[in-house]
């Protein structure tokens, strides 16, 4: 009982398989946070995700390629980006409905596709796990850090790549400017409209690759496979307050709070009802830590608000 | 090649620019010779920003021709403009408040690699800064600046990009008279230096202190050419107007009667979580109009909407007439006899949306007189809108125009309109005469010293010095939620309210 969860080998598990959990939260939020840093909220990233998940599934199940399975989520995510954009940065569409819009059509389609182009559940094998040489061999940090897909390995190091990109970079310069204050990084010759589709397009991108992961590690695809994660992936952009290392910290503590969740189901500590009531608790949490954060730190000022010249 | 010094840099000729109903510009001709001050003057609406955002590329023109240095040019974007040498000085400041005064320079400059290394652009901002003796850390969030630092910002950014050409859209409205003075310094430097500038204004003694030429806009159209020794303030106005313009109103000396609105010990905290108003007390007599003066951000807005019952009160009371409140509301307050003009018309002040009528009578119904049992009466309403509209000399086609339609003067007569029919006894006006054409500025005032005349208590609160010295009877100058100085009639004056604004308390009498 209680004495079975308190060994280290549990203990070890239940982090490693939080890391594991927290891969799709944090692809989808790098992303999201990208966007947002610009001033677009999309809220489609559940239909986005479902999107990505679904090309990876299926091409995995017709090809049997992880690479092209990788790379048509990729390519659709960033097709779905392109059609956000043109929705809301061209035609100017209000962000909030027009999310919801794409996370409904994401939810029906590959709902759709999946009964015409499947039909009954089959499994695809799943990725295979990465044994990084040497790391993993270290006891305890190895199998805690160091034997994961290459899924896990890559949404990890987008981390400092976001971080780089948006503090760094000139283009990150043009996002925060043009989160914060549109009209002036257009008196400098900014494009606000080219900065947006760019950060969209990146985030539905990740958004994408953020199914796949889910898919490739689950092995396999049902309806509303994401159930939820890519709502929970825009809180914690809330969360971590637009910063990548932030996102991350949120990510991790969704992961191993349901990791740990997982584990004590899985050890028969709580049961039933018990159990039910205990799986919401990375979702309560959330909305306890939420509260507290978004009270602190100020979202990007211009989030939300289409960039209208004239109207400047 | 060395220019001509006589030779124009900038010709706009035969500009016109239009909007659906309205002709923005008509046939606008603008000759800047380099090494000049060249006025833009006008009211609000003539014309003047529309001509600008023609010159940096943010509109196109329908006619008319732009040559830059002899060049005939089409200016298509704010880059273009950059890159032919054209820096634009936006009244509303053009910065991102969450990055640094250099990145706000080097945005949209790119960088090497597509590196933001910030290291090379401070070198190059300190030299401008230096010779132009601009200072400003370039490491400093915009946020954390001062007004007048933020537009030394504004200046650097188009300094740093090399522009021969500025234009300063109404550069002083939000500077204390000492930051005036510094910024007039720096303009000669920029003149001496062989740059041209387009100074936008509408304070005339401004315009006639710094210009070569001046060109007036009324309606559109180039009302006036002249020069400051040729013109005066009155014949500028009248240029601007078109009709004669009485500029100083002679304020009758009425002796004031009881104290009718007072604030005692106020605390009030900002939007910042900051205490914007610190242990403020003042006391308005009946028949007195008592002027707040200061910078804005010095916590007259907070003030302002912690009487009305606005913004809670964290400490003191305010008093109207024989009644104290510590925690007013806007139907309380009012109840007590306090009626409010608020500084942003179109947010606190009236609904753009709803019709001239309708926006007359959100104060009054819900009283009997225009309403029975949840019913509005609405012939009784029509007839007392019809009044109002008429007394107050509101332009409009109809009582049940929307009021976004109506000009900003329009807008601001329907506010004052609805608060001084009440049988209010004290107001606070705050900004009455922002965005206001003369003429409606003017009615306004008549109206403000009608009102003192009949005995009510006006606390006024305008960042116009020329506004608050003309009208009061007391000033009271505000620095950062703390009355600095308390000035009485004969003691008026540009410099000693300046040094109060700044927070020079020592002033010696001049």
């Amino acid at each position: 009982m209680w004495s079975d969860f308190f060994t280290v080998s549990v203990f070890v598990a239940t982090l490693a398989s939080g890391i594991r959990l927290a891969t799709p939260f944090l692809l989808a939020a790098l992303g999201e946070a990208v966007g947002q840093r610009s001033g677009v909220l999309n809220l489609g990233v559940e239909g986005v995700m479902l999107i990505g998940a679904f090309a990876a599934y299926f091409t995995k199940l017709k090809t049997e390629s992880t690479v092209l399975a990788v790379l048509v989520a990729l390519g659709v995510g960033a097709v779905m980006g392109l059609i956000y954009a043109f929705v809301t940065v061209i035609m100017q569409a209000a962000q909030g409905i027009s999310g919801i819009g794409i996370y409904l059509f994401g939810l029906g389609f590959t709902d759709l596709l999946f009964q015409k182009q499947v039909g009954t559940p089959q499994p695809i094998p799943k990725l295979a796990k990465v044994e990084i040489p040497l790391l993993s061999d270290i006891p305890w940090i190895g199998e805690i850090f160091f034997q994961h897909n290459l899924l896990v390995y890559l949404a990890f190091l987008l981390v400092p790549v976001a971080w780089f990109m948006i503090n760094k970079t000139t283009f990150g310069l043009n996002i925060r400017a043009v989160g914060e204050t549109p009209e002036a990084a257009d008196t400098l010759g900014v494009s606000v409209n080219l900065t947006r589709t760019f950060t969209i397009v990146i985030g539905n991108t990740m958004a994408g690759l953020a199914g796949a992961a889910l898919a490739l590690e689950v092995g396999i695809f049902q309806q509303n496979l994401t159930a939820g994660q890519g709502f929970i992936a825009i809180a914690l952009v809330y969360f971590g307050a637009w910063r990548p290392v932030g996102v991350m910290s949120g990510a991790l503590l969704f992961g191993i709070v349901s990791a740990t969740v997982l584990t004590l189901k899985t050890l028969g500590i709580v049961e039933g009802a018990a159990s039910s009531l205990l799986a919401m608790a990375p979702a309560i949490l959330t909305i306890v830590v939420l509260v507290v954060v978004s009270r602190r730190i100020a979202a990007p000022a211009a989030l939300t608000r289409p960039f209208d010249r004239a109207a400047s | 090649m060395e220019p001509d010094p006589a030779a124009p840099m900038l010709e706009m000729r035969g500009i016109t620019k239009r909007f659906p109903g309205v002709v923005a510009n008509d046939g606008v001709d603008l000759s800047v010779l380099p090494g000049q001050v060249h006025t833009l003057l006008g009211e609000n609406g003539a014309g003047k920003s529309t001509l600008m955002k023609i010159l940096y590329g943010l509109y196109q023109p329908d006619e008319g021709s732009i040559e830059l240095r002899g060049e005939p040019v089409t200016i298509t974007s704010p880059s273009d403009a950059i890159e032919r040498g054209i820096g634009m000085i936006h009244q509303h400041f053009m910065l991102v408040p969450t990055l640094t005064v250099a990145e706000n320079v080097a945005l949209g400059l790119g960088g090497r690699h597509g590196l933001s290394d910030m290291n090379p652009v401070k070198e190059r901002l300190a030299d401008v800064s230096d010779r132009y003796g601009l200072r400003v850390d370039p490491d400093a969030y915009i946020w954390q600046l001062a007004v007048g630092e933020r537009q030394r910002a504004e200046i650097l950014k188009a300094l740093y990009r090399d522009a021969s050409l500025l234009v300063l859209d109404e550069p002083t409205a939000v500077l204390t008279p000492p930051e005036v003075d510094e910024l007039f310094a720096t303009l000669r430097q920029l003149t001496d230096d062989g740059r041209g500038l387009v100074f936008i204004s509408h304070k005339l003694h401004e315009v006639m202190e710094l210009s070569d030429e001046i060109t007036v806009l009324r309606h559109g159209k180039v009302s006036g050419r002249t020069r400051p020794s040729e013109a005066s303030r009155e014949s500028l106005a009248e240029m601007m107007v078109g009709r004669a313009v009485e500029l100083t109103r002679t304020v009758d000396q009425q002796t004031a009667g009881a104290p009718q609105l007072r604030v005692s010990e106020l605390d009030v905290i900002g939007d910042r979580g900051n205490l914007a108003v610190k242990s403020l007390d003042l006391e308005v007599c009946s028949g007195e109009i008592v002027g707040v003066a200061g910078v804005s951000g010095n916590g007259q807005r907070e003030l302002a909407e912690a009487m009305f019952g606005l913004r809670p009160i964290e400490r003191g009371h305010v008093q109207i007439g024989d009644e104290r409140t510590s925690a007013p509301t806007p139907r309380q307050v009012r109840s007590m006899g306090l009626a409010y003009v608020p500084e942003e018309r179109m947010r606190d002040g009236a609904v753009a949306d709803f019709t001239v009528a309708e926006n007359l009578m959100l104060v009054d119904y819900n009283t009997p007189t225009y309403s029975a049992g949840g019913f509005l009466k609405r012939q009784r309403i029509a007839d007392r809108c019809r009044e109002l509209v008429g007394n107050y000399r509101v332009k409009t086609p109809d009582i049940d125009t929307p009021t976004r339609n109506l000009s900003g003067g329009n807008i601001q007569k329907v506010v004052i309109a609805r608060e001084f029919s009440s049988d209010a006894t004290a107001f606070v006006v705050a900004q009455p005469t922002r965005g206001v054409d003369i003429g409606a500025a003017e009615y306004i005032h008549e109206r403000l010293l009608e009102q003192r005349a009949n005995g009510a208590a006006i606390l006024l609160i305008s960042e116009d010095l020329d506004e608050v010295m003309q009208l009061s009877d007391r000033i009271i100058v505000l620095l950062e939620g703390e009355v600095m100085g308390e000035l009485t009639r004969d003691e008026f004056d540009v410099n000693t309210i300046g040094l109060l604004m700044s927070g020079v308390t020592s002033a010696s009498p001049a």
